[in-house]
C-alpha cells in the first residue's frame, strides 16, 4: 500500500499499466480500474464497463488551440480568450465538466468578470437541490447500501444505463460487514420500461416490479405515504398500479431493517420533478419513524456534484450562482443556461467539458469559448477553442462522487502535454 | 525582512507576560531575541498603549467537511442577507451561521485569529474537508478524525484485538486522514442508530458489535496516549442535549481512569432535570468536576441568541431533535459504515425557557472552572452561535454588568433556575490570552503556536484596549500571519495561505495487509485512494504541511 503512488507503473513489454486507477466517466468513481498505456494508447484491461472504455480508450486529434477559425497558437488563443472576457459585461461559464482544481479556476474567473455558473446537466441536479433545500432529506452512501441494504426500491431507474457498474459495486457484492447475505436483498423496481434483468440475484430470484406509469411516480409515492399514515385509499390503483400491491410494498418496506430506496434525476425528466423527490424525501422520513431507511441518489454524472461542492463551499450557494452584482447570487430559474442563452441575458458564453458528453455548446449568438479535449471529430467552429486534457487521463485531479460524501483522487495514465482547465484557467485569470 | 513591534502591552500566558510592555522583533516570519542596536529596521510599528498577544487559535470549529457544505447547501437563507463583495484585493462570498470558506478565512483573521481546527473530519470525508479548509485562506488550518462508530474499530474490539492493534490502526487513519487528533462522537452510538437503536448511554450495548461507549472511551483515549497525540481524546460524549445528561458527563470524567481526555461543548451535556420543567443547570458539578480532576479540559460551545444551524456528527442525536428544525427542514445522513452527520437549522431565543437556560449554563461553566487552561472559547461554531460572536460572548466574561444586564433579559424561569447572577468573577485579559491562545497551543502541541516566545512563528493580534470588550476585540489593529500583516482595523489588507497541522504516529506496517484486504472486501475505495497525500494538500505549492511532534517519551 504505497499512498504516494496509487498508479503505479508496471513494465509489461512496451505497455505501462496503472493499478487502482479512478474513472472519472460516471458519478461511481469505481477506483480498482487497471490502465494500460501502450505509448498514449489505453486499454481498459480491469474493472472496465462501457463508460470506462468509452472514456479512458477514445482517441484524441490533433488539434491546434483555435481563434475566430484559425489555428493559433496556446499563448494566442488564451490572449484571445482573454480579450473576450475582459469585454464581456455578464459571461456565462457553462458546461463545467471538470475537476475540483478546474471548478476552482472556472469560480476565480466567474468571480472576477462577474459571470455566472452552470453545468450542462444543471436542470437534473435542481430535481434534487430544490427538494432538499425545501425539506431536507434522509440519505445514505454506497458502502452502506452495498454492507446494510436488505430491501432496495429503484424509483424509475434501472441504474445501470448510467452507472454500468452500480449492481456489481453496490447490490450483488459477495460478502458484506454484517453478516447480510447479499443475494438475499429484497430488489424493487417501480415504473414501465426498465431494463430490469441486472435486479435478478445470483441465484435466480426475480427482483419485484411494479409497472407505474413512470410520469406518475409521485402519486404512488403519495398513496404509499397515506397508507403509511394509516389512511384509506378511495381508489383501486394508482398510477397504473393495484393498491393491494401498494400496501405489498409497503410492508417490504416497513419490513426491512435498512432500506434504501434509489432514484436519478436525470431519469425523472418530468415538469416539477422536484415535488417528486420531496415526495419520495419525506416518505423516507416518515419510515425512520419504523425501521431505518435512507434515500440515495444516482446522477451526478459529467462532474455536476464536484461543480456544485466547489460552488457551494467557495461561494455559499450550488450552481445558478451569479457574480454580477459583484457576490454571489442564488436563483436556479433565473440562472439556467437555456433561458439565459434564450433571452441574451449573457454576451459571452466559455463552456468547458471534458468528460464524456457535452463537447458541443450549445447555440447562441453570444461568442463561444470552448475548452475541451481535442475529440476526433469535435465542432471546434467557435470565437476560441483551447485543447484540455481529461481529468484522470492526462493529468491528476480530484472529484466528487455521487454520494456527496466520498471525493476520490484521479491519476495521471499517460503523458500527456494538453493544459489542464486549472492551469488553463491561471493563464486567462493572469492575463485579465 | 527584520520587523519591529515597539512598545506594546504584551499578553503571553505560555511565558508568564502578564501586561508587561515588551518590544517584540519578528524576522523572516518569526519571533526573533533584540537584534544588535546596528541591526536594520525594515519596518516598525508603534504599540504604545496597544494590547499585544500571539493570534488566536479555535480548537473546535466546524469549517470544513461535508456537513458543513450540506449546511451551505440547505439554507440560501442564511446567505442572501450576507452577501460580501469582492474587492480588487479579496474574493466574494455570503454567509454567516454557515459562511463559504472564502469568507470564513477572511472573517476570523480580521478577529485576529491565526489557527482553526475541524473537530469532525470523517475519514471517508477527509479529502473534502481538506479541500474545503484549503480553499479558507490565511488562517492555518487542521482537524481531528472521527473514530468510535466506525465498523474496523468496532469490529477490532468486539473480536478482542489487543490495545496494541488497535493504537497501529489508529495511528494509521490520523495518517491517512492528515489528522492532528482523534475525535469521538456519540461513542458507538451513530453506528447503533443504523441498527435501530435510538439511543446508546454509556454502558449500553450496541446491538451489533456488544461494545459499550465505555469501552470505546477508554480504548480510543489510551490509544491516544500511548501513541503520543498532543490533544487529548475529543470527546462528544453520549446523549447530548438530553436533560439529565450530566450524569452521564459526570460518569465520562470517572469512567476513563485518569486518562487525558477533552470533552467538547460541554454546555450541552451539562444539563439535570430538576424544575417544573424537569430541565435545569448542571454546572455547578460539571464545573467541580472538571476543577476535581486535573486530567480532564474542555471547551463551552457557549449558545448565543439568534439563527445558527447545527452541524454536527451526531446523527443519533440530530434525528431526535429534528423537530426543533427552524426552519422546518433538516438533513440526516448515514456514511459508509464509518460515521455519520446531520444538519437541523436551530434559532436560539431567549424567551425560550431552555435556550435561555442554555445559555446562562454556558457561562456559568466558563465562569466556575477556576482553571482557564483547561476551558477553551468556542461556540462549537455554528452549532451554538457562529464563531463571529465570539468578541460578543468575550465581553459576557469579562464585563459583570453588561452580564447581568443581559441575563435580566432571560425568559424568567430560566432566570429563577440559574445562579449566573452571584457569580463575580470576570476574566482578565490575561485569562482570556490563556483560553484563546496559549492553552489551546498547549493543548494541541503546536509548539511554536499561540505563544510570542523567541522562535514562535509570527502570529501576531494587536488591539486598541476599550472598556466595551466586544468592540476591542472585533476589529484588531493589526493581524499578523508568518510575520506579514494580513488585517489592519479589521480589514483584510493582504491575503495569504495558511500550512495544515498534521501528526505523524507510527504503526507497524502489519497493520496494511489485513487493512488492505478489509477495505477491498467490503468498502467501495480503495486504501491508496482513501489515503490524503501531501501532493494534495500542498496543491502546487498554495499549501503546506505541517508536521507537529508527538509527545515526549511516546512510541512514534
Amino acid at each position: 500500500m504505497n499512498p504516494a503512488t496509487a498508479a503505479s507503473p508496471t513494465a509489461k513489454s512496451d505497455a505501462r499499466t496503472h493499478t487502482s486507477v479512478t474513472c472519472p466517466f460516471c458519478s461511481l468513481l469505481c477506483d480498482d480500474l487497471e490502465i494500460a498505456d501502450r505509448g498514449g494508447k489505453l486499454t481498459v484491461s480491469a474493472g472496465d464497463c462501457a463508460r470506462a472504455r468509452g472514456g479512458f480508450e477514445r482517441e484524441y486529434a490533433v488539434l491546434s488551440p483555435q481563434a475566430d477559425g484559425s489555428n493559433v497558437s496556446m499563448e494566442k488563443a488564451v490572449a484571445a480568450a482573454a480579450k473576450l472576457l475582459r469585454g464581456a459585461r455578464h459571461p456565462l461559464f457553462g458546461g463545467l465538466g471538470t475537476d475540483v482544481a478546474g471548478m476552482r479556476g472556472l469560480l476565480a474567473l466567474a468571480d472576477r468578470t462577474g459571470g455566472i455558473v452552470d453545468h450542462m446537466l444543471g436542470d437534473t441536479m435542481y430535481r434534487n437541490i430544490l427538494a432538499m433545500q425545501d425539506r431536507g432529506w434522509v440519505m445514505t452512501t454506497m458502502t452502506e447500501v452495498r454492507n446494510r441494504a436488505d430491501v432496495v426500491v429503484f424509483a424509475n431507474l434501472d441504474a445501470v444505463s448510467d452507472h454500468p457498474r452500480f449492481f456489481e459495486r453496490s447490490i450483488w457484492n459477495a460478502d458484506s460487514m454484517f453478516g447480510l447475505p447479499t443475494r438475499s436483498r429484497q430488489i424493487v423496481y417501480l415504473g414501465d420500461g426498465l431494463n430490469t434483468n441486472p435486479g435478478v440475484s445470483p441465484d435466480g430470484r426475480k427482483p419485484l416490479h411494479l409497472k407505474n406509469e413512470p410520469e406518475r411516480l409521485g402519486e404512488l409515492i403519495g398513496a404509499l405515504r397515506a397508507l403509511l399514515a394509516g389512511q384509506s385509499l378511495q381508489a383501486d390503483t394508482v398510477a397504473g398500479v393495484k393498491v393491494g400491491e401498494l400496501a405489498k410494498l409497503l410492508e417490504i418496506m416497513k419490513a426491512a431493517k435498512y432500506g434504501v430506496i434509489i432514484w436519478s434525476p436525470p431519469r425523472l425528466p418530468f415538469a416539477s420533478a422536484d415535488l417528486i423527490v420531496e415526495a419520495m424525501c419525506d416518505l423516507v422520513k416518515e419510515l425512520n419513524a419504523h425501521t431505518r431507511f435512507s434515500g440515495f441518489a444516482l446522477g451526478g454524472n459529467e462532474g455536476i456534484l464536484t461543480a456544485g461542492a466547489v460552488c457551494a463551499w467557495q461561494s455559499g450557494y450550488q450552481l445558478r450562482t451569479d457574480f454580477g452584482t459583484g457576490y454571489p447570487e442564488f436563483d436556479p430559474t433565473r440562472n439556467a443556461t437555456a433561458r439565459l442563452l434564450e433571452n441574451d441575458d449573457v454576451d459571452l458564453l466559455l463552456w468547458t467539458s471534458t468528460f464524456l458528453t457535452g463537447q458541443t455548446p450549445p447555440r447562441t449568438k453570444a461568442p463561444t469559448i470552448l475548452l475541451a479535449p481535442p475529440l476526433a471529430g469535435l465542432e471546434t467552429r467557435c470565437a476560441v477553442y483551447i485543447p484540455v486534457g481529461t481529468p484522470g487521463v492526462d493529468h491528476r485531479g480530484q472529484m466528487c462522487r455521487a454520494d456527496n460524501v466520498v471525493s476520490l483522487p484521479l491519476h495521471q495514465v499517460r503523458e500527456s502535454a494538453l493544459p489542464s482547465v486549472a492551469s488553463v484557467c491561471n493563464l486567462l485569470l493572469q492575463s485579465l | 525582512m527584520l520587523i519591529k513591534l515597539t512598545g506594546g502591552i504584551v499578553y503571553d500566558p505560555m511565558h508568564g507576560v502578564n501586561g508587561q510592555v515588551r518590544d517584540i522583533y519578528v524576522r523572516d516570519g518569526r519571533v526573533v531575541s533584540t537584534p544588535p542596536a546596528d541591526q536594520r529596521i525594515d519596518e516598525e510599528y508603534d504599540l504604545r498603549g496597544k494590547v499585544v498577544m500571539a493570534g488566536a487559535i479555535d480548537p473546535h470549529s466546524h469549517i470544513g467537511g461535508g456537513k458543513v457544505n450540506i449546511a451551505r447547501t440547505l439554507l440560501p437563507e442564511d446567505h442572501r442577507p450576507h452577501p460580501i463583495p469582492r474587492t480588487p484585493l479579496t474574493r466574494s462570498g455570503t454567509g454567516r451561521a454557515a459562511p463559504s470558506t472564502i469568507t470564513t478565512g477572511y472573517r476570523y483573521a480580521e478577529m485576529g485569529y491565526t489557527a482553526v481546527f475541524e473537530p469532525a473530519m470523517l475519514p471517508s470525508n477527509s479529502r473534502q474537508a481538506h479541500m474545503e479548509m484549503a480553499d479558507t485562506p490565511i488562517i492555518d488550518k487542521g482537524a481531528y478524525v472521527m473514530l468510535g462508530s466506525d465498523d474496523y474499530l468496532l469490529r477490532m474490539m468486539a473480536a478482542g484485538k489487543t490495545q496494541e492493534e488497535i493504537n497501529d490502526y489508529i495511528a494509521y487513519t490520523i495518517v491517512a486522514a492528515q489528522a492532528l487528533a482523534v475525535k469521538v462522537v456519540n461513542p458507538g452510538g451513530i453506528s447503533a442508530f443504523k441498527f435501530n437503536q435510538r439511543n446508546l448511554d454509556l454502558d449500553e450495548k450496541n446491538s451489533h458489535y456488544g461494545v459499550t461507549p465505555r469501552q470505546i472511551l477508554q480504548t480510543l483515549a489510551r490509544g491516544v496516549k500511548e501513541l503520543g497525540v498532543p490533544h487529548p481524546l475529543h470527546i462528544h460524549g453520549c446523549n447530548l442535549g438530553v436533560p439529565g445528561n450530566m450524569q452521564t458527563t459526570l460518569n465520562t470524567i470517572t469512567g476513563v481512569e485518569g486518562l487525558p481526555i477533552h470533552l467538547t461543548h460541554i454546555q450541552f451535556h451539562s444539563y439535570g432535570t430538576e424544575g417544573d420543567k424537569k430541565f435545569s443547570s448542571g454546572a455547578a458539578q460539571i464545573a467541580e468536576a472538571i476543577n476535581r480532576h486535573k486530567h480532564v479540559s474542555a471547551d463551552v460551545g457557549q449558545i448565543m441568541f439568534g439563527q445558527t444551524v447545527t452541524a454536527s456528527g451526531d446523527n443519533m442525536a440530530q434525528f431526535r431533535n429534528r423537530g426543533f428544525a427552524t426552519p422546518n427542514k433538516w438533513v440526516c445522513m448515514d456514511i459508509e459504515c464509518d460515521a455519520g452527520c446531520g444538519v437541523v437549522p436551530f434559532r436560539y431565543r431567549d424567551q425560550n425557557f431552555v435556550n435561555a437556560l442554555q445559555w446562562a449554563i454556558g457561562l456559568e461553566i466558563f465562569l466556575l472552572v477556576e482553571d482557564p487552561w483547561r476551558v477553551f472559547l468556542t461556540t462549537d461554531h455554528p452549532n451554538g452561535a457562529p464563531f463571529t460572536s465570539y468578541p460578543h460572548l468575550i465581553r459576557l466574561l469579562m464585563d459583570k454588568s453588561f452580564r447581568d444586564a443581559s441575563f435580566e433579559r432571560l425568559h424568567p424561569e430560566a432566570q429563577a433556575m440559574s445562579t449566573l447572577k452571584s457569580i463575580q468573577r470576570e476574566y482578565s485579559l490575561y485569562e482570556i490570552a490563556i483560553m484563546t491562545r496559549a492553552a489551546p497551543s498547549r493543548s494541541l502541541g503546536l509548539g511554536d503556536r499561540g505563544h510570542l516566545g523567541e522562535g514562535s512563528a509570527g502570529d501576531i493580534t494587536v488591539y486598541t484596549p476599550h472598556d466595551d470588550k466586544q468592540r476591542m476585540f472585533e476589529r484588531p489593529d493589526y493581524v499578523f500571519k508568518d510575520g506579514t500583516l494580513v488585517a489592519r482595523n479589521g480589514r483584510i489588507v493582504r491575503v495569504t495561505d495558511g500550512g495544515t497541522h498534521t501528526l505523524r504516529p507510527g504503526f507497524e506496517k502489519s497493520v496494511l495487509k489485513p487493512l488492505r484486504a478489509y477495505f477491498e472486501q467490503f468498502h467501495t475505495v480503495r486504501p491508496e485512494n482513501f489515503r490524503v497525500s501531501d501532493e494534495e494538500i500542498v496543491n502546487e505549492g498554495r499549501g503546506r504541511v505541517i508536521v507537529n511532534k508527538l509527545r515526549a517519551g511516546s512510541r512514534g
